[in-house]
């Protein structure tokens, strides 16, 4: 456990980096430290492994202030990533993320095999371990920086902005792959990032700092989303707030809606004789959606001609009703989404091989709504 | 000076005459006009190695220092690019006559290490300045020792450009200590020296013998230091461009104290 | 210090003709060099071939090439040319290499855009990339220019003109001549100061660009 008594960081010139916090951070979770530039996130962070001493307050790890080890002994005992991962040039790969268990005093075989396995563990190729960092992507730097620092497997991990400098693309993998790590090793998290949605996404507590280094707000985000403490906290939500936060809501038990399926290759009359409300979705031979065909496009072909994949109309997004493998399926969000999306006024619902199960239609999602704020599940 | 009457009257080509002196058996054993080639070539090599070694005693830890701290870097700079402007003849010629021929190799030596410092220094520091503050931070958040981050991460990456600084500095060095001879001491310079007392084509064919070796031995020690710098220089580090970074943006330029050649 | 009060006038001629032998390679030097440094720019090959052998010829010590010039060039020892014609060497060997890097490194975006503007090759040359690769040459030309002006003192061995010669006339007198000497070497350093002082200035007035910081044009 991580606390922040008092603290405050005050430069010579005067400028206020933290201003007098009071926080703390639950052991095993993802605590995220968010705010605009300036707003003292990173002080914060870096101020836990010593690499900056507060000038008032104190911070408690496990109940021992941080002043009173050696910093060096410190922060072998955290874990520690920052934005371009650091990566020492002059050294494979591999001796990279063995660094602080030979640091520690472990063997270098033994360190090296430790590495080996962490290299798995982030889900990189085995042949990069031999491979310098200049030979890398960024996103690959990245990940051997977060295998560099689990390598002496430290309780506590630091992220800086770790994420930062990757494309979206890039962004999102790694984001899942940390989701997927801490569901397997649970470690004591503390990550800055100045994008709201990333801490929404990862966080399981999310502080909002302002300028000046101030806390703001400091909650769980569905209470952050549902109730922002302030103007600023709103504005730097952002917009869609309240879309944002069906994302947490699970949509387990809503009702599905009878939706008419054509596989693939039926002759139009047939299929014209099973549209529903003027629509069917044409699913493949495992009864997974391909798209979607409506009254007016069988009346425009021959009926003697069978339905093809040529001829249909692209699908919305999809409602996965298992939310097995991780990911944000099984929410309100995704079930609007998937009614939103779709062309016709269905989404469509799947299960976890991906077969259609049914249709999903606006109005029953909201209807799921009132009733999860009836029942308390959304927070006031 | 290719065609020239020689003592019978006859054209002679200058080349072959020194290509003839640089074979002469004779010329690199002791003979009665001089110690002979190997003998010179050595003084030439112990006057230079002397001088590099104390120069690295002396102007490799400042440069750390200097490097890792960034204090005084303003000093190192300045200090670097107006030593090139001192003339080598100039120091000798002084340092041999104020302390007298008899102390003419200290003299010798002192020169020596003083024109050497300066690039050693440029080098080390820019090496070290050059060396991403990210792997620093991130080094220094791991937990290592300030002693750690200095002899494991940043001399390392350094590596590429004090050895820059050195090969510099040995060829600077080799070049002085061919002027030593001038003033009566030993070397390669010793046939530039001797030949042109001469003031004959036979003088002028071993002037431009000595100055031959004098090419070739820098040529040779030149090529001796750049494999030595891809033998110790990690491979992860080769290819680097230092003045241009296209992934990240640097608020502070790049420096570069000098600009290097190869 | 009378002494050199008394040869003032000697001084300052020397010293031209010093500068003269110094400073003419590097004209000369700079000018063969461009057009040296465009190739080994443009063609892989070249560049392969031309910094190699630069470096090569960087290498040979002062006092080796000066000697060897006569027997290249078929002139006399004691032409002045000889000096001349190796400094020119070094230069050009110092800054092909300096071209062909600075040429490399203007920015991608900067020709992509010169180019989709309608710059034809030749123009977008003498527009853009050359005058955005005039700082490091700058940087080039003082390193040339202040190494040129010592090394220039080192050809008073083979008896060649410039402020060497008061280093060599005043060691051979007995006692020798300190005031001479000290002259000679106070005098290559303060041509050296001076002159790289000048090519910062040079430098600074023709990249207006390089002076100009965010923030210094009020509204």
């Amino acid at each position: 456990m991580i606390e922040f008594q008092a603290v405050t960081k005050r430069y010579p010139d005067g400028t206020v980096a933290v201003d007098n916090l009071d926080l703390t951070v639950e052991d095993g979770g993802i605590t995220v430290f968010v705010g605009p530039s300036g707003c003292g996130k990173t002080t914060s962070l870096r101020m836990i492994n010593r690499m900056i001493d507060p000038t008032a307050g104190r911070i408690l790890l496990d109940g021992k202030d941080v002043r009173e080890s050696q910093p060096a002994r410190l922060r072998r005992g955290i874990g520690y990533v920052i934005q371009h991962a650091g990566l020492f040039p002059h050294r494979t790969v591999l001796d990279n993320v063995a660094t602080v268990p030979v640091l520690t005093g472990a063997g270098r075989r033994a360190a090296r095999s430790r590495a080996t396995e962490l290299l798995d563990l982030v889900g990189l190729p085995a042949g990069l371990a031999k491979r310098y960092p200049a030979q890398l992507s960024g996103g690959q730097q990245q990940r051997v920086g977060v295998a560099r620092a689990l390598a002496a497997d430290p309780p506590v991990l630091l992220m800086d902005e770790p994420f930062s400098a990757v494309d979206p693309i890039v962004r999102d993998d790694l984001q899942q792959q940390l989701l997927r790590l801490q569901s397997e090793l649970d470690k004591t998290i503390v990550f800055v990032t100045h994008d709201i949605d990333e801490a929404i996404k990862l966080g399981d507590r999310v502080a909002v700092f302002r300028v000046g280094g101030v806390l703001a707000q400091y909650d769980s985000p569905a209470a952050l989303l549902a109730k922002p403490a302030d103007e600023f906290v709103s504005s730097f939500i952002g917009r869609d707030r309240g879309y944002r936060a069906l994302g947490f809501l699970a949509a387990k038990g809503i009702d599905l809606a009878p939706v008419a399926r054509v596989p693939v290759g039926t002759p139009v009359s047939e299929a014209r004789a099973k549209l529903t409300d003027g629509w069917a979705v044409v699913v493949d031979e495992s009864g997974r959606p391909l798209g979607w065909v409506s009254e007016d496009v069988l009346s425009a072909m021959d009926s003697s001609d069978a339905v093809g994949s040529d001829d249909l109309i692209s699908g919305g997004t999809l409602y996965r009703v298992d939310a097995e493998g991780g990911g944000t399926a099984g929410t309100l969000r995704n079930a609007l989404d998937a009614a939103l999306s779709s062309p016709a006024r269905l989404g469509i619902a799947v299960d976890a091989a991906g077969a259609v199960v049914g249709g999903i239609s606006a109005d029953t999602v909201l209807g799921a709504l009132a009733a999860a704020r009836d029942s308390g599940e959304v927070p006031i | 000076m290719d065609q020239g009457p020689g003592r019978d009257g006859a054209p002679v080509n200058v080349f072959e005459l020194v290509w003839a002196w640089l074979t002469d058996p004779e010329n690199w054993q002791k003979n009665f006009r001089d110690l002979g080639i190997p003998a010179r070539i050595l003084e030439h090599l112990t006057y230079t190695g002397l001088a590099i070694v104390f120069a690295v005693m002396i102007a490799v830890p400042i440069g750390i220092y200097v490097g890792h701290t960034g204090r005084g870097g303003f000093l190192v700079v300045g200090v670097a690019n107006w030593f090139r402007a001192l003339p080598e003849l100039g120091l000798v010629i002084l340092l041999v006559l104020a302390m007298g021929v008899a102390l003419a190799l200290q003299a010798l030596t002192i020169v020596l290490v003083a024109l050497a410092i300066p690039p050693l220094l440029a080098g080390t520091y820019s090496g070290l300045r050059n060396v991403d503050p990210e792997v620093v931070d991130a080094a220094r958040g791991m937990g290592m020792r300030e002693r750690d981050i200095v002899w494991r991460v940043e001399v390392p990456i350094a590596l590429p450009l004090m050895l820059g600084g050195l090969r510099t500095a040995t060829l600077q060095v080799i070049a002085t200590a061919s002027i030593a001879a001038y003033m009566g001491l030993g070397g390669l310079g010793r046939y530039v020296i001797d030949g042109q007392r001469f003031g004959t084509l036979e003088g002028y064919t071993m002037m431009a013998g000595g100055a031959v070796l004098i090419a070739a031995l820098a040529i040779v020690v030149e090529l001796t230091l750049a494999g030595v710098q891809r033998l110790v220089v990690s491979p992860g580090l080769r290819n680097r461009k230092f003045s241009r970074r296209e992934t990240r943006v640097r608020t502070k330029p790049v420096e570069k104290t000098e600009v290097a050649i190869s | 210090m009378r002494w050199i009060w008394d040869h003032i006038e000697e001084l300052l001629a020397t010293s031209w003709v010093h500068l003269g032998l110094a400073l003419i390679p590097v004209l000369v030097g700079l000018l063969i060099s461009i057009p040296l440094g465009w190739v080994a720019h443009h063609w892989r090959t070249a560049r392969a071939i031309l910094v190699p052998v630069s470096s090569l010829l960087y290498t040979i010590p002062s006092l080796a090439l000066f000697v060897l010039m006569p027997l290249v060039l078929g002139t006399r020892i004691l032409d002045p040319i000889n000096v001349q014609a190796a400094l020119t060497i070094y230069t050009v060997a110092l800054l092909v290499r300096s071209v062909a890097d600075s040429l490399d490194a203007t920015p991608k975006d900067v020709i992509a855009a010169a180019t989709a503007i309608g710059y034809g090759p030749t123009r977008r040359f003498f527009a853009v990339e050359f005058p955005l690769s005039v700082p490091v040459l700058v940087a080039g030309v003082r390193v040339a220019a202040v190494s040129n002006i010592s090394l220039v003192s080192v050809g008073a061995i083979i008896g060649v003109g410039g402020l060497g010669l008061y280093l060599t006339a005043g060691a051979q007198l007995t006692p020798p001549n300190y005031a001479e000497i000290i002259a000679g070497i106070v005098l290559i350093v303060l041509l050296a100061l001076i002159v790289d002082g000048l090519l910062v200035l040079l430098g600074r007035l023709l990249t207006p660009w390089t002076r100009a910081r965010a923030g210094t044009v009020r509204r």
